[in-house]
């Protein structure tokens, strides 16, 4: 599967936690993820909301998603048309939701890719490349376990395809 | 070779001789969730027909993030939940029974060698009763509930042993507060944390829930403690069972070991926005705070309580300074009452909010002004996390250190004030 989109970076680059992803302000009382996704990282970056389009890549560095178990962080994103997200690492719970609800996460050096550039990442393959500069990385390969949950479209619809886990 | 008890743990329940790096299905003992991240639990249960928990020990969910109810949006969740729990008879906790994390262990629903899951990042905390327990999302804690199992790379274990004495008004969350500042937000992510060492014998029960429960901050999947006969009385006074009481194999791999010396331990604070943010409190004399909380399921058992207590006991607070107490559970309110520590607190000026979450995660209940500093007993203090983004400082430190703050309006080192 291969994925285009536009580049959105934040600051901090490290550490971006699911508090700043969704706010607790709003994550405990709006259940709707489309409304919900009016307010993703509304506390480091209040504009990202509007300017983000479908298909769209957020690019971060270490420990993206640390924080919180609020599976709403990566249910707002998915709604607000992130496609993907590139880090450099991520934290467990919120690694193991986005697969969980078919985001893909795609670990890699990001130093090299800027705010606004168009990325094009190749999720079978782990190439990433820069259509601005022409740079490419290859980035860590995706678990086969992950791979089978987005082939499903999440974990809920594999377990309704296959009435358990069937993740070998 | 031998085992961790990570390794022994997902070995026993996925009937497979496991070691880390591998990835097996294991079967759960038990599973919970709150208010905040219920309603997507349901759904997805709803969706693939459940009728009853699968897993072992059953489920449970928690109405404590937003409790007392602050608004109709969300009166809306709490009846989504009743009715659910209701409806498929799963036991509840609602409003003023107290933090889920105080709540299940209290409840006797997590036993010694037990493997838990919860919709909930501070489930780690049950690693405090030698039990594997850690968080995910809800749409993992469903896939538990409605098979009784979950996927799971058996992690790699990081030892941390902490030799020698804590000094006096030095305690659990300050030795916490240390290991995060070396390890790091990140640094033992997808771990199995496991102490050793004198200082950790010496520890109470509740000392070790604290520490259980901080190990997310540095990235860990399980922080499984040691059973000794400190968690046998524990659970005998709960009148509980004893569990499968799993131990650490002298030779089992553990990827990496840090050393601490208890006595060389002092007073910390993590500052804002960051867990791993940690300096001595000493240093940070001067800086002035409007606001204090004491609570949330790191450091708002009795023991907490009356830590603070034992340093406000016939003073008053800084007329500068608002004290929130919000009590871990009911039971630990009830304790706080008949032992004095209740009328010793709310005397010193404190206000106390219903057994649950209170202000920690910004939704109601002591919410801070723009450009404010809080001081805070709790695990977190990213940007934001009290509800309001705007300047304000959360700085993370023991009940004795937010006691004595509380008293002088400046953060300031516990050892510094007389009892
Ligand atoms: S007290 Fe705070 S950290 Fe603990 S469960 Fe409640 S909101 Fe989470």
């Amino acid at each position: 599967m291969r994925l285009s989109g536009i580049v959105h970076r934040f600051s901090p680059n490290d550490d971006i936690n699911t508090d700043y992803i969704i706010s607790g302000r709003y994550k405990f009382k709006i259940d709707d993820m489309n409304e919900l996704a009016k307010h993703v990282m509304e506390d480091i970056s209040p504009e990202f909301s509007g300017k983000v389009r479908n298909g769209d890549i957020i690019v971060a560095g270490r420990n993206f998603g640390c924080g919180s178990s609020r599976e709403q962080a990566p249910r707002a994103l998915k709604a607000a048309g992130v496609s993907a997200v590139i880090a450099k690492s991520y934290a467990r719970i919120f690694y193991r939701s986005c697969f969980n609800v078919g985001l893909p996460l795609v670990e890699c050096d990001t130093d090299w890719i800027k705010d606004g550039d168009i990325i094009t990442v190749d999720l079978d393959t782990g190439e990433v490349a820069d259509a601005r500069t022409g740079q490419k990385t290859k980035a860590k390969p995706i678990p086969k376990t992950m791979q089978i949950l987005l082939q499903d479209g999440g974990l809920i619809p594999h377990l309704r395809k296959h009435g358990d886990f069937a993740l070998r | 070779m031998g085992k961790t008890i990570a390794e022994k743990v997902l070995s026993s329940h996925s009937e497979l001789d496991c070691s880390a790096g591998e990835i097996v299905i294991a079967s759960v003992d038990f599973c919970m969730s709150q208010d905040g991240t219920s309603t997507m639990m349901i759904r997805e249960l709803e969706s693939l027909g459940f009728k009853s928990p699968k897993t072992t020990n059953g489920m449970t969910m928690v109405i404590d993030h937003n409790s007392p109810c602050p608004s109709v949006d969300v009166a809306k969740i709490h009846t989504r939940m009743r009715d659910f729990a209701r409806a498929n008879s799963i036991p509840l906790f609602d409003v003023g029974e107290g933090i889920c994390h105080q709540l299940v262990p209290e409840s006797g629903k997590v036993l010694p060698g037990d493997l838990v899951v919860g919709a909930d990042s501070h489930t780690c905390t049950y690693g405090a009763l030698n039990a594997c327990s850690t968080g995910l999302g809800s749409t993992d804690v469903a896939a538990a509930a409605f098979t009784g199992k979950l996927w799971f790379k058996v992690p790699d274990t990081y030892s941390v042993i902490v030799n020698g004495k804590m000094p006096r008004r030095v305690g659990a969350k300050d030795l916490m507060l240390s290991v995060i500042g070396s390890v790091t937000a990140d640094g033992a992510t997808y771990k199995s944390v496991e102490f050793s060492g004198e200082a950790i014998d010496a520890s109470s029960m509740d000392g070790r829930f604290t520490m259980a429960n901080m190990a997310v901050e540095m990235g860990a999947k399980f922080c499984p403690f040691a059973f000794d006969s400190k968690t046998a009385s524990w659970l005998s006074a709960r009148g509980l069972g004893k569990g499968a009481n799993v131990s650490c194999d002298p030779d089992a791999i553990c990827e990496k070991k840090y050393d601490f010396d208890a006595s060389d331990i002092v007073p910390k604070v993590a500052k804002p926005h960051a867990v791993d943010n940690v300096v001595d409190a000493s240093t940070l004399k001067g800086t002035k705070i409007q606001q204090a909380f004491l609570g949330t399921c790191t450091n708002g058992r009795y023991s907490d309580l009356e830590a603070a207590a034992r340093i406000l006991k016939g003073k008053h607070i800084n007329a500068g300074v608002r004290l929130i107490v919000a009590p871990a559970s009911r039971a630990v309110l009830v304790e706080a009452i008949d032992g004095g520590v209740y009328a010793a607190l709310l005397k010193a000026g404190a206000t106390f909010v219903a057994p649950g979450c209170g202000p920690c995660v910004g939704t109601h209940a002591g919410i801070p002004g723009d450009g404010e500093n809080v001081i805070s007993t709790a695990n977190r203090n990213f940007k934001g996390r009290m509800g309001n983004n705007k300047d304000v400082g959360i700085y993370l430190a023991s009940p004795e250190t937010v006691a004595a703050s509380s008293l002088t309006g400046e953060i300031t080192d516990p050892r510094e004030v007389k009892e």
